[in-house]
Order: structure tokens, then sequence, then C-alpha cells
């Protein structure tokens, strides 16, 4: 009944109405909008890590540290060809094991140069990352042994220093080391990391070792696991190893991390998680201040509608059916605004994913939560512009001008 | 009908009413006694700020006496609960005012309907009687129409429609013609009339209008707060 009373009063006022619910819409759109982003976004981290395959491990030098990416490299021993083989030879759940160290380098063709990634890599870094050619061929256990000077780029290389021409059996100088190309990797895109996986060349790490690096020791060693099932048990085996190799005594801390892609998906996963909420409650700001909004115009509204109020009085209406008017009318502003919000909210992130190239996920629960809460600011705003309604006395309230 | 024996339907008794206090006080009613009984027609008449209108408030229990008691059929209001004033107001009186004062773009139906609302009477039923109300002042046909596509004198019977919606025993009427042309006023006076007889109202009236308050059967005079004059008239005009 009141609710029919609330609906013709805001109907009676269809402009005001929904320039009110303004803010609310802009809140909930926001709130929808962010949640959706994020949860392309991790989508997209957890998709692509996916595809760099669940089975592969990557150890890297010094022991677990405390941040994130973070692991302790100060004074630990760093890798040596060695231990690639070792895990080669000894750990029974590993497919290939690859030695891989890198640097910044600028590359130079004629008078065109670019800075870039140069890693030595062994021969099975291809098979690890899988990794194949577009055309020419991958380095070969030849290049390695022979310490050729060979070298494989990415098509960012490829387009920046050749521009149209073929690159294959060109000559690439690297700082003073000229290398041959021997093969165009595919395409494979920015990373989730944000690097361009195709700004990359790689060489022998023989030839790496000897002619870039100056010594024969390996940033990190990245190993594929037989299936995914038997990553748990190659990582173990392979931290015993190395810790044997290493001649780490029982009570004392790995000075190495193996880490498997799962954990990294994790670390990522939180990262987005966070920058998701923060954005959230930055949203979620805007949502009270378009509750405020509703205040606002309800508190004028009662003002403007006091000899309407004296009327209704007058004519029998209890207090207690102008609070439940206002009360409704408010609620039933903000929810409206949250209906609209919520959809032109995945309307924007539906447009925005296109444009960024993420999936695009409907956050249900956020559009659910975005709703519930966009009620509740009308109960929390509504009320007290509502008791002020039903708190006139009908004489006063007849008589205002 | 029950017998209601010696009890006035409304009784005013040694009422006083100020506004505001120390100084700037000001007695509005000073010790009025006034009964009113069921059927009568009476026009309260009196200058401007002679306490007409707050008599008027009082006895549509819209505002309370500050001295003295005001009883509807024996029963004293000053006790009651609000929310029991609001089913009072809603049951036995029915208010016209002089700025009609409708709800704005809304329908004539709807206008009418309000109290009905108030009163909890379910939507055919109210949508029934509002008709009913709407044709006895002379609007069938103009359910539909919104408050600001209708006259002055169009509105004030929609008015008067919304306030016999509920079947009240007491009309209370605020200058009714005061924002209407005379000719209009007269329409207005005449179905005032028309609708005491038909449904055996009582009315009470303020006015400061000699040939509005004609049509009273019983004149009640105020001056500075006090009642100085107090008389039937016969010949009743209609």
């Amino acid at each position: 009944m009141t609710a029919t009373l609330a609906l013709r009063a805001l109907a009676r006022n269809k402009m005001r109405s929904s320039l009110t619910t303004l803010g609310v819409v802009i809140g909930v759109a926001a709130v929808v909008m962010m949640q959706a982003l994020g949860a392309g976004a991790t989508a997209r981290v957890t998709g692509e890590i996916a595809g760099l395959g669940s089975n592969m491990l990557i150890v890297l030098p010094g022991g677990a540290g405390h941040g994130a990416f973070g692991s302790n490299t100060r004074g630990a021993p760093l890798f040596t060809l060695a231990d690639v083989d070792a895990i080669t030879r000894e750990v029974g759940a590993v497919r290939h094991v690859a030695g891989v160290s890198s640097r910044s380098i600028r590359a130079v063709v004629a008078e065109n140069n670019r800075s870039t990634t140069l890693s030595g890599v062994t021969t099975g870094f291809f098979a690890v990352r899988g990794w194949s050619v577009e055309r020419g061929r991958l380095l070969t256990e030849d290049d390695d042994r022979q310490s050729q000077k060979n070298c494989v780029i990415g098509h960012t290389v490829a387009d920046d220093l050749f521009g149209g021409q073929d690159p294959i059996g060109a000559e690439l100088r690297l700082h003073d080391l000229g290398c041959r190309v021997v093969g165009l990797l595919e395409t494979k895109g920015v990373s989730t990391f944000g690097q361009d996986q195709d700004d990359f060349v790689a060489m022998p790490h023989t030839t790496y070792a000897r002619r870039i690096g100056g010594d024969d020791h390996v940033g990190t060693l990245m190993v594929s696991a037989v299936s995914e099932e038997r990553t748990d048990e190659a990582k173990a085996a392979i931290e015993s190893l190395m810790r044997q190799r290493r001649r780490i005594r029982a009570d004392e801390d790995d000075d190495f991390t193996v880490r498997d892609l799962r954990e990294i998906q994790n670390i990522l996963s939180s990262v987005t998680g966070v920058l998701t909420t923060l954005l959230a409650s930055v949203a979620a700001i805007s949502l009270v201040v378009g509750g405020i909004g509703i205040m606002n115009i309800m508190l004028v509204s009662v003002t403007e509608r006091t000899r309407e109020i004296g009327v209704r009085l007058a004519i029998g209406a209890r207090s207690s059916d102008i609070l439940s008017q206002f009360l409704v009318e408010a609620i039933v502003l903000s929810a409206a605004g949250g209906l609209v919000g919520a959809a032109l909210g995945a309307v924007g992130a539906l447009v925005l994913s296109r444009v960024l190239a993420t999936p695009f996920v409907f956050p249900l629960e956020a559009a659910a939560l975005a709703l519930t809460v966009s009620v509740a600011v009308g109960v929390v705003f509504g009320v007290f512009p509502a008791r002020k309604a039903a708190r006139l006395r009908p004489i006063e309230a007849l008589r205002y001008e | 009908m029950p017998t209601r024996g010696s009890i006035p339907l409304l009784s005013l008794r040694g009422v006083s009413k100020h506004f505001g206090d120390g100084d700037a006080a000001f007695v509005a009613l000073d010790h009025v006694d006034l009964d009113i009984d069921s059927g009568e027609f009476v026009g309260i008449l009196g200058a401007s700020g002679s306490g007409k209108s707050t008599c008027m408030n009082i006895l549509g229990c819209l505002d309370m006496p500050t001295e003295g008691a005001y009883c509807v059929e024996g029963t004293p209001v000053q006790q009651l609960h609000p929310d029991v004033l609001a089913r009072l107001r809603n049951e036995r009186f029915g208010f016209v005012f002089q700025g009609f004062n409708l709800l704005r773009r809304t329908s004539a139906l709807e206008n009418v309907e309000l109290p009905l609302v108030y009163a909890g009477v379910g939507r055919r039923e109210r949508e029934r009687r509002s008709r009913e109300a709407l044709a006895l002042v002379g609007l069938a046909g103009r359910e539909a129409a919104l408050s600001n596509e209708l006259s002055g004198g169009q509105q004030q019977r929609v008015a008067i429609a919304r306030a016999l919606v509920n079947q009240p025993q007491v009309v209370l009427a605020d200058e009714p013609t005061g924002n209407l042309d005379s000719r209009t006023g007269r329409d207005i006076m005449e179905l005032l009339m028309r609708l005491r007889r038909e449904l055996d109202l009582t009315i009470v009236m303020v006015t400061h209008d000699r040939d509005i308050a004609g049509y009273a059967e019983r004149h009640v005079v105020f001056s500075d707060g006090k009642i100085v004059d107090d008389r039937l008239l016969r010949g009743v005009a209609a």
C-alpha cells in the first residue's frame, strides 16, 4: 500500500527521481565494472600460465625470499652446466631440463640497433618452453658443443632490425660478437608480466659463456616434469638433489628456490585480487556518495512536500505511513539505481574487456553484493529524511508555505 | 442509530490555546466553550487573528488545546495516541481547505482514493467508492483528469469528494470558497447544502464572507480568542 504511494510520488517527478539515482548508478556501475575487469584479468593470467605448461618448474639461486617474487640471491652460489646434466640424469620425473643465462644487450644490424634480451640457452630450452621456429631451425646440440656463433631471434627483433627482409642467414652483431641468425621464432605475444616475449635473442649457452658472460655459470634452470601430476614429485627430487650437490646440511635452509607455475599463478592471482579489492573499495566510496545524494534530495523533497504531508496527515495517515512512504521512495530510488548501475557496469566491462583483450567474466557475486549494498544505502540514507517527514505535526505541515 | 442522550457530538470546555511563551506569548483562544450537535451547520466567523482557524484546527484534531478539554462524542481526545487520532480524522472528519490541497499531477480518482488507502480499504472497493464520491459531486467521467487540468471549482469538488469518500460524520471546511469567484463559490455551497441533506452531515465552516456565512444555520462569532456571539438563524438560504 505505501509502496504504491511511494511509486506514484516518484513517477510524479521522473526527472528528479532519475537524477537522484545517478550517484548510485555510477557507484554500482563502477563496482561491477572493476570486479568484472579484475575477474577478467585473473582469468587471463590463469589461462596464460596454464598455457605455459602447468608442469614447468623454475630453479633460481638463493633461498625463498619474503616478497612474492623475491629470492635472496646474495651470497648464494650460481648453478653450473653440471647441475643441468645432474638433473637430467638423476631425476626420473623430469622430461626436459634447460639452463638459461640472460642479460640485456644492444643488437645491431647495419645502422639499425635495438636493446633486447639475450639468453644463452642449453638445447633443452625450446622443448621446456614448447617454442618452435616459424622459419629456419632451432639451436642444436652441435651448435652447443661447438660453441657456434648462431642465434635464433624473436619477431620483434626481426621486424625492428631487418625491416621486411628475411633475417635467416643474416648477421647480427651483439656487442662485438657477430652472430648468424638461423631461426625466427614463432610469435609469442606479450606475457602476463607485461614483457614482450618476441623481444628476444637466444644463442648456445657455451657461446654465451665464452663470449658474453665470461664464465660457465647458469642463471636459472628451467625444468618440465613428465606430467602435471608428477610436478610435485619432480620438485621434491630436484630439491633433495640440489641440497646434496650444494652440500647443504640438514639444519640449514636452501640457498636455491624451486618454483612451480601454480605458485606463480597463486601469487599473481593474489596481486590482481588485491588490486581488484582496492579499486572496488574506491568504487564503494562512490556508492556511499551516491547514497548521500539520495539523502539530500529526499530532504529537499520532504521540505518541498511539507503541505502534502500535512494533507496526508489530516486525512488519516499515521506518522508510520509517512515514514514508510519516504523510506520506500528512497529504497526504490537506490535499488533502481543499483539495477541500472549493474547493467551499465556489465556493458562497460564488456566494452573494456574487448579493448584490453581480456576475457569478459560477469561478476555475478559482485553485482548481487552491489545491489544489496545499494538497497542498504537506500535504507540508511532514507531513514533520516523519512523520520523528519514522519515527525511533522499535522497543523504545522498544513500551514507551511 | 444509537441514542446519544445529551452528549453533544463535539464539545469544547474551557479551551485555551497559547502560541509561544513568556512576553511573546499569544493567546489565540481564551477559555472557549462550544457544543456542536449532530446535524448542525455551524458558521464560524470573525476577523483574521480572532481565533476561528485555531478553533477549527482543534475541532479537527489537527492541533491540541493548551488548556481545557475537547471531547468527540464524550471522549476526551488529548490523551489519545497519535495513531488513534489519525484514525479519528480518517473516519469521523472530512477536511475541505481553502487551497484545495490536492496532490499535484495526480488524477482526481487517486486523490479521492487517498483516505481509503490510509483506512486500509482494498483496491477494488477503493475505486468503486471513489467513483461514487466523484459522481456525487458532479464529476462523473472526470476520474482520470489530473489535478492541474481541473478548474478551481472542479478541484474543490474533488477535495469535497475526498472529504466524503470515507463517510465521515463531520465536514470541516476552512474558507472553502476563499480561492473561488463568487459564482463558483455559490455553486460549491449549493453542493455542500445538497450533500448535507442527502448524507445527513454535520458541517463546521470557517469564513469571513457574510454571503457565504448566510448558508449556515448557526453563527459563532470570534473576537480576540473569545466567542462574542452565538446564535441560531432562521429562514436559511437554499
